[in-house]
């Protein structure tokens, strides 16, 4: 399968990219690691006439400490988020989580920023970040603006980046000293999440005094499962309580049925993966 | 059309290529590398996997464009003065193969696997070719294989009755 032929321009920096999608026409796509959009246009499922390639912004690319903040630039590969000591303890739900993603090739070549704003609401990215309460940092031709995750994803592939912007980074809240865990549930090991929770807390003296989770395929966008999260807060890290709370996951999700489940399955899903998710998270 | 200017097993190569060409496609087609093959042609199989700048990637969702001033090496590229690389010795010496089609993709992964863990369990193994299918299912010799690479092999009569199942956990 080959891709409908497209001009293709390699800008080698963040203005030089903006003056190229200033430049283009409507039919413009912005390649990142190319892992979701590479397959697109191999199906033609879409076919642009021009390519804006940001493989070689080399400013879009790494992981630094900012204040109470991580901020990883939009190109930085998952091979590299999962090499980052400091993502692994400060912001340890994205490292679990990228663990999952697909396979070792695609880890080499797909970015966070690109798995980001394609927005496919299976992709294992959007919930730890929706968990996290990163802010995405979007640029464009009036400048830098930043919005919080919980405005960042829109719809079903759509986000907060608009005509013209790009994801410059994300940033992530530091939680140092709180527990992680992703529980993703797939048929093939490196699939899409037929459904995915992903949860942070944070234990003291036995009890969950912070918890934040994120739901992966449970509607058109990534989710938090706040009515989880305040059942948590407050109750003991315990087998039992935790069962109780997580009878909660499904609670204002709107899941897909497809082949591999309908959304009565996936509702019963996110209550047992949400359950495994929490424990394992806790250390219980 | 776009120049590129491309190493590939360690010989330079400048090309006129589409933008929309495929890495596997200039691989096997312009520079007639055909040891790198297509199997499925959607990013699952990878049976067409070679080395970027010495990490693997799936060459059919790669642009030959995106190549460009980089370092590829392919399966024709491993073997060094008429020596087999050892992982090719050791998926010849383990019957690491039937048909053969994923042959290609599995040893460039096998080689990836243990550059970034050069003592990896079985589960390791088994988690590290996760992206790479065999159809006829000979996955058991595959992971021997790697195990023999690296120095880790399990005594045979263990290897033999370990379940030949991707959640076997056990260490080598």
């Amino acid at each position: 399968m080959i891709p409908a032929p497209f001009d293709y321009v390699a800008p080698t920096s963040l203005a030089d990219a903006l003056a190229a999608l200033a430049d283009s026409g409507d039919e413009v796509k912005v390649l990142a690691g190319g892992q979701s959009l590479l397959p697109i246009l191999r199906m033609r499922l879409n076919a642009p006439d021009r390519v804006v390639d940001l493989g070689r912004v080399e400013e879009l690319r790494g992981i630094t400490e900012e204040g109470d903040s991580i901020v990883i630039g939009a190109m930085t590969t998952y091979a590299e988020l999962l090499a980052s000591d400091v993502v692994r303890e400060h912001a340890g739900l994205l490292t679990k989580a990228v663990q999952e993603v697909a396979d070792p090739q695609i880890r080499h070549r797909g970015t966070v920023g690109g798995a980001l704003v394609h927005a496919d609401p299976a992709g294992d990215v959007g919930a730890p970040v929706l968990a996290l309460e990163a802010e995405l940092v979007i640029t464009g031709p009036a400048g830098q603006r930043t919005v919080p995750a919980t405005e960042f994803f829109q719809d079903l592939f759509e986000t907060a980046v608009g005509e013209g912007e790009l994801l410059t980074a994300i940033r992530v809240p530091r939680h140092t000293g709180w527990g992680s865990h992703y529980e993703k549930f797939v048929r093939v090991v490196h699939q899409w999440s037929i459904v995915a929770v992903g949860a942070t807390v944070r234990v003291e003296n036995g009890l969950i005094a912070e918890a934040r989770i994120g739901l992966t395929n449970m509607g058109s966008t990534p989710l938090r499962a706040r009515a989880v999260e305040d059942a948590l807060v407050g109750g003991p890290a315990t087998q039992d309580s935790v069962r109780e709370a997580c009878a909660a996951a499904a609670e204002g999700t709107n899941p897909p049925s497809d082949l591999n489940g309908d959304s009565d399955y996936r509702r019963h899903l996110a209550t047992v993966l949400s359950r495994r998710a929490v424990l394992a998270a806790a250390g219980v | 059309m776009t120049r590129i200017s491309v190493t590939v097993d360690g010989v330079g190569y400048q090309d006129e290529v589409e933008p929309r060409l495929l890495l596997v496609q200039y691989l096997r087609e312009q520079l007639g590398k055909t040891g790198t093959v297509v199997g499925c042609d959607t990013s699952n199989c990878g049976a067409c996997t070679v080395h970027l700048d010495g990490h693997s990637v799936k060459s059919c969702t790669v642009l030959a464009v995106q190549a460009d001033g980089h370092d590829v090496t392919t399966i024709e590229g491993i073997a060094r003065d008429g020596e087999l690389h050892p992982m090719q010795q050791a998926f010849h010496e383990c019957h690491a193969l039937q048909c053969g089609y994923c042959t290609p993709g599995m040893i460039m992964q096998a080689i990836d696997v243990l550059n970034d863990n050069p003592h990896p369990s079985e589960e390791e193994i088994r988690l590290g070719l996760e992206g790479n299918l065999c159809r006829c299912t000979g996955y058991h010799n595959i992971v021997k294989a790697v195990q023999q690479v690296a120095g880790a092999q399990a005594p045979a009569e263990a290897a033999v009755a370990m379940p030949a199942t991707a959640g076997a956990q056990v260490q080598a």
